[in-house]
């Protein structure tokens, strides 16, 4: 008998972080599902992941939805389910949410600040069936982390990731890096072992959203990434067995394009607060989207026949030099909502890479990141928080 | 047995926010972990299946699975698996 088990697969967290090994089965199946709950939350990060018009969706799916949405994905195959947001918690049925998905039989996954949680309902969560709680962090002091998460919440933000562990849960931290930050990596690492958290992911920035409105102050330089990396492996050798660090570079910094989502439609469905079913929660801002929504079409029918969710499937839609390249199949030609941002057409090579024609765009964007960051603090442009006031006055709502 | 982390008396558990389960749509048994899922292959399937239904010794486990395969000899294809899934950090010793 063979006695490996096969085919690993980590899928992005709400950060849209780390992607693992390929998986690219013939049938497509929906294997993760990310429930954005709400855009409400009380933090303010100005690297959030949430569309700059958040303030203009007002209305939440009901709890009937929901549950109808899980339903339904779990019987096309979905086994992982991200609650997420906004901040999950601010949702009163997120606990009847966790039980129904539990009991289909989804690994329900809590991406949350922490802020709004209690030891109380840690244990209650536990007991309705969840697996796994994420608290994030903004840094690994108390003065940077309020100040980058626009309110004090770091000294209860220690206290809920004791309380996860305390409830039996393994404890996952999950520190987003950019310039402001990264030099704390290693204070971040000591943090996270003091804590005793089982997993650490250490989370670039990506620059969608908000973060791409405020990318030239989050950029980090080319030595702080060396400095961190160094840092990060490190400690990933005298952590082995004890806490999992992840570090994923930045990819404005590599020569090849992530494999975003591991491909369009291809294990990734996002379902947004207003039940807007997207192949990842950025690509709303591309052009041309017909945004299915969840309480007008099944999630099959979306999942395989809306124009959407095939629009950048297998490789009929590439151009060059990604529809010639050798490469095509490990990384689907990057990211379109990047590609879309940069270049202004979703369908090009997604700029990281080093053979697209507009990889320039990524190289005036780290110099112009490098200038900004050289700036006297006085005359730096100041970070732009996420929050409904400036969600409506850039957006013009 | 080179030098591992098991022996006929250890006792492997399953690692904190693991799952084991069949998954009817993907045909096989799966373990699912925070955000991400291994597919198991048959072998791999029977031998997490045991250890996340009762705690058992290494010695109880093996014998369990020669009565369920015709006696096979599988004690060093079960070792090398347990060692492997441990250092994937799927599973710890008691």
């Amino acid at each position: 008998m063979t006695t490996t088990g096969s085919e690993q697969n980590k899928a992005p967290g709400s950060t849209g972080g780390a992607v693992g090994m390929n998986v690219r089965d013939s049938i497509r199946q929906p294997l993760w599902l990310l429930a954005e709950l709400t855009y409400a939350c009380p933090l303010q990060c100005p690297y959030c992941s949430n569309p700059m018009d958040f303030a203009n969706v007002k209305k939440e799916l009901t709890t009937e939805e929901w549950i109808e949405v899980f339903r339904q994905a779990r019987a096309m195959g979905a086994t992982q389910l991200g609650l997420s947001g906004g901040e999950p918690l601010t949702r009163p049925d997120l606990i009847e949410l966790i039980r129904e998905a539990r009991n289909m039989g989804f690994y329900t996954n809590l991406i949350t600040s922490g802020v709004g949680l209690n030891a109380d309902k840690a244990k209650e969560f536990k007991e309705a069936g969840l697996d796994h709680i994420q608290v994030s962090f903004q840094a690994s002091s108390e003065d940077l982390n309020n100040l980058i998460a626009g309110t004090n919440a770091f000294q209860h933000k220690i206290e809920m990731a004791k309380a996860v562990k305390a409830a039996g849960y393994p404890m996952v931290l999950c520190f987003v890096t950019h310039r402001q930050n990264i030099d704390q990596i290693d204070e971040i690492l000591d943090l996270a072992i003091n804590l005793d958290a089982d997993y650490v992911e250490l989370a670039t920035t990506q620059y969608y959203g908000w973060a791409m409105h405020n990318r030239d102050q989050l950029l980090p330089m080319k030595e702080q990434l060396v400095r961190a990396e160094a840092i990060a492996h490190d400690y990933q050798e005298k952590q082995k067995g004890n806490m999992k660090i992840y570090y994923v570079v930045p990819d404005y910094y590599e020569d090849r394009p992530k494999a975003c989502m591991n491909g369009w439609g291809n294990v990734f469905l996002t379902v947004t607060p207003d039940g807007t079913a997207l192949p990842c929660h950025a690509a709303r801002e591309l052009p041309g989207m017909e945004l299915p929504n969840v309480k007008d079409m099944t999630v099959k029918d979306i999942w395989e026949g809306s124009n959407d969710f095939n629009r950048f499937r297998g490789f009929d839609w590439m151009k060059e030099p990604c529809r010639s390249c050798d490469e095509k199949e490990k990384d689907f030609g990057g990211c379109r909502c990047q590609a879309y941002m940069l270049t202004g057409d979703p369908a090009m090579a997604d700029p990281v890479c080093t053979k697209s024609p507009d990889h320039h765009l990524i190289l005036e964007a780290l110099e112009q990141g490098k200038q900004e960051a050289e700036k006297p603090a006085e005359i730096a442009k100041p970070l732009v928080f996420r929050n409904p006031k400036n969600s409506k006055e850039i957006c013009g709502l | 047995m080179t030098q591992g982390v098991f022996n006929a008396e250890s006792v492997p558990v399953l690692a904190l926010g693991y799952r084991f389960q069949w998954e009817p749509a993907q045909d096989c048994n799966v373990l699912l972990y925070p955000e991400g899922m291994v597919k198991l292959n048959p072998a791999a399937g029977e031998i997490l299946k045991r250890i996340s239904e009762k705690k058992q010794t290494v010695g109880e486990l093996i014998a369990e699975l020669k009565e369920a395969f015709n006696g096979a000899d599988l004690d060093d294809d079960v070792y090398q698996f347990l060692e492997e899934a441990h250092d994937n950090d799927w599973i710890r010793a008691e």
